[in-house]
């Protein structure tokens, strides 16, 4: 493990994003409009939109920089770059920090454009403070980057990629407990949504909702949403291998 | 650098195999040091999988490489060689300056480097071109340049100057051989024979198999031929007599 070589990852990425200033701008602008669209649909309602708008808070970067990651991974290994990079000094955990580090300030960047937005157009009211709201979008995104890169190995071309989001996404959401309390849930959906860690996600962003200060209940979820990122980062390094048939 | 007569690559009975697909039979070479050696046979022939075995990326069934004196694939080797793969492997939405810098702080090289580096390879007035923007030739020297850049001590070119213009083909060919001149030793290969003569040493790999390993004057002498191309031809037919 080297830093140095690690921030060079990072800022090579980021020099890539700069190239492609559409892609930043949906990444930036994507998360207010949808937030926009969702206070124009509750029309008002403020109760459900403190409870929804904050949960898409932390949602969003998952999302997005699980799409990012998995693509740009993916074409560093169809591109031969990764090939290429395994025969270089740089270790897999600087590859894999570096990616960290780059897309993690861009989610970073995301997240306090859209709390900002939520905060002050929309009125969003969170007991906790906005802080929280921003530190928790930011875990997810790096949950998010994990995930990418763990899933660009199971995946041949950018068309298998994107399909990994909704496999992997869209149940986590379904079973959070946005649409339907846990405690309603058939008992095996029940043991699902405890095995994903949106579900600890989501918690966590409905105590700092819910109240002034940190609770226990947070740091779990906090603790548990950071046990899950460093086992994907494992698994993913695991699929940088150096030798291939 | 390697000790005077011995050798910077030693390929010892490999076997590899890729898929259910056996691609390299019990091959066996070895690359002089200071030298460039080619590497020629049509395409499917194994080439591409010998460099990967060299540079140490390609999973093998038996067998040993060893390269500068270290097995190859060994952490150390990583700051002493570099590869160049046959689609130029770099990143098409950055700059071929950014390129270039990205993998010389990979190989600890100062920004002078990169500077002569890319003027080296021709690509001075494209230094702040996308890589994607690049025409073919010019993406493959911006991929060259990135190996150049931390100057190891063996350089692995697959194909290095497809698509390039004579001109430009001439000037890579006079690089690899200051390159050589200085002591580095270079493997390229290439499926154009008149290549060939631009070669200290040639192995032609046909199938999986050596079919030749010899410098180009021993090769018309032994064909009776100066024609590379027919110099090849009378090697296989012989061996398929055989």
């Amino acid at each position: 493990m080297n830093p140095r070589l690690g921030l060079a990852t990072a800022h090579r990425c980021l020099r890539q994003l700069a190239h492609d200033r559409r892609t930043v701008a949906l990444i930036v602008l994507v998360p207010p409009m949808l937030l926009f669209l969702l206070h124009a649909l509750l029309n008002g309602n403020e109760r459900i939109f403190n409870s929804i708008g904050l949960i898409m808070l932390g949602v969003f970067p998952f999302i997005i920089m699980f799409l990012v990651t998995s693509i740009a991974m993916l074409r560093e290994r169809t591109s031969g770059t990764l090939e290429r990079l395994l025969t270089t000094p740089i270790h897999r955990t600087d590859l894999l920090a570096g990616y960290g580090i780059a897309f993690g300030l861009m989610a970073a960047l995301q997240a306090v454009i859209a709390v900002a937005v939520a905060y002050w157009l929309f009125d969003l009211t969170t007991a906790g403070s906005a802080g929280w709201v921003v530190g928790i979008a930011v875990l997810n995104a790096e949950l998010g980057v994990a995930l990418g890169l763990f899933a660009s190995a199971f995946a041949a071309t950018e068309f298998q990629a994107v399909q990994f989001m909704p496999l992997i996404v869209f149940p986590q959401l379904l079973s959070a407990g946005l649409f339907m309390p846990r405690d309603q849930m058939a008992t095996w959906l029940r043991a699902l949504s405890t095995a994903f860690p949106l579900t600890y996600a989501v918690e966590a962003l409905q105590q700092v909702g819910a109240h002034a200060d940190p609770t226990s209940t947070l740091w779990k979820d906090l603790a548990v949403v950071a046990g899950v990122l460093v086992v994907c980062i494992v698994l993913a390094s695991l699929t940088l291998r150096r030798r291939t048939p | 650098m390697p000790k005077h007569g011995q050798a910077a690559v030693v390929v010892e009975n490999l076997v590899v195999r890729r898929g259910r697909l056996e691609v390299l039979h019990g091959l066996s070479c070895e690359l002089p040091p200071g030298q460039v050696t080619g590497l020629l046979g049509p395409s499917g022939g194994g080439k591409t999988t010998l460099m990967r075995s060299i540079v140490g990326v390609q999973r093998v069934v038996s067998g040993r490489v060893t390269v500068l004196g270290e097995p190859a694939g060994s952490r150390d080797l990583r700051h002493r060689l570099g590869y160049v793969t046959q689609a130029p492997s770099i990143y098409g939405d950055a700059t071929v300056l950014q390129n270039v810098s990205y993998f010389a702080q990979l190989a600890g090289a100062s920004r002078a480097r990169v500077a002569e580096v890319i003027s080296q390879v021709g690509l001075d007035s494209h230094a702040s071109a996308l890589a994607t923007r690049l025409s073919g030739g010019q993406a493959s020297r911006a991929s060259l340049a990135c190996a150049l850049v931390g100057d190891p001590e063996l350089l692995v070119l697959d194909e290095p100057t497809v698509g390039l213009d004579p001109l430009l083909r001439e000037d890579l060919w006079r690089l690899f051989h200051e390159l050589s001149d200085a002591g580095h030793t270079l493997l390229v290969s290439s499926h154009v024979m008149d290549e060939a003569r631009r070669c200290d040493r040639l192995l032609l790999l046909r199938e999986g198999r050596l079919v030749a390993d010899a410098t180009p004057g021993e090769l018309a002498e032994r064909t009776g031929t100066d024609d590379l191309e027919q110099a090849f031809l009378r090697l296989i037919r012989a061996e398929e007599v055989a």
